[in-house]
């Protein structure tokens, strides 16, 4: 009796309250306008991010190069000199970078929002804002990271071909804002549901940091997609991080496949991830409190 | 009738005990079986008042039934032991958490202060963190610039505000975390034990500016243990015992019945020697029945039975008489109307009657601990073993309207032309 008086009510009235809480909401219930509302808190977790990454270091910023040009340098000599897997002609160094650039930023994507929840439990636990907001800070201050290394790979795509080497930047360049935001949706998607699963199950938090460098390996990073053996494509296909890296490949040293149906498949798989990403999310926001 | 901005509906929520990790993924799979099934979840346990000390359930209730309208307004006061709900209440209306059952419908912006200095960031500036913590509490980037100087002043670390927060005393780092706090501007205020920070000067500073916050016409809800604080800034209250609301009304009487909860359950403190010992005691009126009420300027009589396990010498007793808020009001002793106690041999029980003239203290609830003892040490001391109550009435003072709660004594007074 009671409740169906309160149904009748709110069905009366039901502008009259700002909000309503209750045990269990809807499950495409997103508030998205509210995420809105709170860009600015987005824009100071991106600040927050970068200042005290590098406050009290000597090198700073210079870390964000520092990092891949190593990375390189081993690639090089491991997978290009010891193990003399092919570039297709491309220049080592030139091969393994724009892998690396492009990889790095999908997978800080996701080790890093996949620790969402369980890193920032203290403030969730005293403080409503919209979860989805440090999750979203982390892919963008990523980005800043991503922009710095990307300019710098452009420099050194520069040095080669003044040197003469046989790359050829095209016009597939124009992708690439495209694939930005397809590693940037991949990460973010994939980590926010582990973020999700790791309120009750820590297990994926030791899975997700050596799972990620493993996937490296089944995306073509190291070697060129055409390089792969038959038995191994539909794997390396399957992955949607392959298109996405492969083109990026073809667009700025202009040696690769480019196939825009596998490329379709890949943003299909992002949107779904996504949107699954999403109501996961927002479904375990709501009580992690409670769990974590 | 005033606008209700704050309606909690039949809200209950509840906690597993226990660690969660482990057998979650059967506990899981078993509800999810029971609800395909369209079976009640088997985990679950509805209805049982079971609390942090029932063995039995996995499962305990944190809040059970709350039922509550908070007007706009209203500054509310919320008290209760520890573990009673307050913090679950307060965290299911800031959104940190849902409520298991039941609904809560805010209107308004909400702001909830359930700690100073949440997301403040050892590395960052004083000025940045202020930002920061703005903008987590809810501000917009325009709202605090429009505020900064406010805040910056409030918190009295102008000169610090380019230094990174780690290298700043506890103190500071509290007192800029309360400022960014303070001025917030939400319709509907949610603060939890936060002025427990900070130095007297400060606190009475904090103190100050809930008050100006309150008086602005914005809703406030407050949980302290603080009950002097909660007096000050509340105007309605509600008591939380065991998960549920148990009393609802005036401010003074949600505190009064809250500071008699905590006496009822806490043992009597007794101590001393025990050479000679109190056996029984009671407050009477002048016709020798045992009352817990008095009208002001009335006489009474406190007589105590005490029986002497030794030979003494000489003794003396006091009555100490406290109000509900432990403050020390009244002292009563034999040697002030030339009465001795002495020469008493093992064995013997002795009745003191004492009457206590003319009652002068503002009308409210008391406490009389009794003590035996002498300049070697206590025989025997009671604290608070007898409570009354002092109700105005007219006989001592003849205003019609209830005496100024702040005031502790009552002066009778003449009153003339000349």
């Amino acid at each position: 009796m009671n409740t169906l008086n309160t149904d009748l009510q709110s069905n009366i009235l039901p502008d009259e309250w700002t909000m309503i809480l209750r045990p269990k909401r809807n499950l495409l219930d997103i508030n998205l306008h509210e995420l809105w509302q709170y860009r600015d808190l987005i824009m100071l977790f991106v600040k927050r991010d970068f200042v005290s990454k590098f406050k009290q270091t000597i090198l700073g910023p210079l870390w964000f190069i520092i990092q891949p040009l190593l990375t390189t340098i081993m690639f090089t000599i491991i997978f290009g000199n010891i193990a003399g897997i092919s570039t297709s002609g491309i220049p080592k160094m030139l091969f393994y970078m724009s892998g690396i650039v492009g990889w790095t930023y999908f997978s800080t994507c996701l080790n890093d929002t996949s620790q969402t929840f369980i890193k920032n439990a203290s403030i969730f636990g005293k403080v409503y804002f919209p979860r989805l907001a440090l999750p979203i800070s982390v892919v963008i201050s990523n980005l800043v990271s991503f922009l710095i290394q990307f300019v710098f790979l452009c420099l050194f795509l520069a040095y080669f071909m003044i040197n003469g080497s046989d790359v050829s930047p095209n016009l597939l360049v124009l992708w690439i804002p495209f694939l930005v935001l397809l590693m940037a949706g991949l990460g973010l998607g994939f980590g926010i549901i582990i973020s999700s699963l790791t309120t009750k199950y820590r297990d994926l938090t030791h899975l997700v940091t050596f799972g990620v460098s493993l996937w490296m390996y089944a995306t073509p990073i190291i070697y060129p997609l055409s390089e792969i053996p038959e038995k191994y494509q539909l794997l390396v296909i399957a992955n949607p991080m392959t298109p996405v890296v492969e083109t990026f490949k073809t667009a700025l040293l202009g040696v690769g496949q480019i196939n825009y149906f596998h490329l379709l498949y890949s943003f299909c798989f992002t949107i779904v991830l996504l949107a699954i990403g999403i109501i996961i999310f927002n479904k375990v926001e709501k009580t992690f409190m409670d769990t974590v | 009738m005033s606008n209700v901005v704050i309606k909690i509906e039949n809200v209950s929520k509840q906690y597993r005990l226990g660690n969660v990790g482990t057998g979650t993924l059967s506990h899981d799979l078993n509800r999810f079986f029971a609800k395909a099934l369209g079976k009640d979840d088997p985990t679950m346990k509805v209805g049982v008042s079971n609390r942090l000390d029932a063995v039995d359930g996995r499962y305990v209730w944190a809040l059970q039934n709350v039922n509550l309208e908070i007007c706009d307004g209203e500054v509310l006061g919320i008290v209760g032991k520890n573990g009673a709900g307050k913090s679950t209440l307060l965290k299911l209306m800031s959104r940190v958490t849902s409520p298991t059952i039941g609904e809560i419908k805010i209107k308004g912006r909400i702001a909830s202060l359930l700690e100073v200095g949440t997301g403040f960031h050892p590395e960052l500036t004083g000025k940045e963190n202020i930002y920061l913590n703005g903008a987590i509490l809810g501000m917009t980037k325009k709202e605090i610039s429009s505020k900064f100087d406010e805040i910056v002043d409030f918190s009295g670390v102008k000169k610090y505000v380019d230094t990174p927060v780690k290298r700043y005393s506890s103190g500071m780092y509290v007192r800029l975390a309360f400022a960014v706090a303070a001025h917030l501007e939400p319709e509907i205020l949610i603060v939890d034990e936060v002025l427990a920070v900070g130095d007297a000067e400060f606190q009475k500073k904090a103190i100050g500016k809930m008050q100006s916050v309150s008086r602005s016409g914005r809703t406030v809800l407050f949980v302290s243990h603080n009950l002097t604080a909660v007096e000050q800034l509340c105007t309605q209250g509600i008591l939380m015992q065991n998960g549920m609301l148990t009393m609802e009304g005036k401010v003074h009487d949600i505190t009064s019945a809250y500071k008699q909860m905590s006496v009822d359950e806490n043992e009597l403190r007794r101590s001393g020697t025990r050479v000679i010992e109190f056996l029984e005691y009671k407050m009477t009126n002048m016709n020798g029945k045992t009352v817990d009420e008095v009208f002001l300027g009335d006489d009474f009589m406190v007589t105590a039975t005490s029986k002497a396990n030794d030979k003494i010498d000489f003794c003396d007793m006091t009555l100490d008489i406290r109000n509900d808020s432990n403050e020390f009001i009244g002292h009563i002793n034999n040697a002030d109307d030339c009465f001795e106690i002495k020469n008493i041999s093992k064995g013997n029980i002795t009745t003191v009657a004492v009457m206590v003239r003319n009652i002068c203290f503002s009308p409210g609830t008391y406490y009389i601990s009794l003590w035996l003892g002498n300049s070697y040490g206590t025989f025997d001391y009671i604290e608070n073993c007898i409570r009354f109550t002092i109700k105005q009435g007219d006989k001592f003072i003849q205003r019609p309207y209830p005496f100024d709660k702040r005031a502790k004594t009552v002066l009778q007074s003449t009153w003339s032309f000349k």
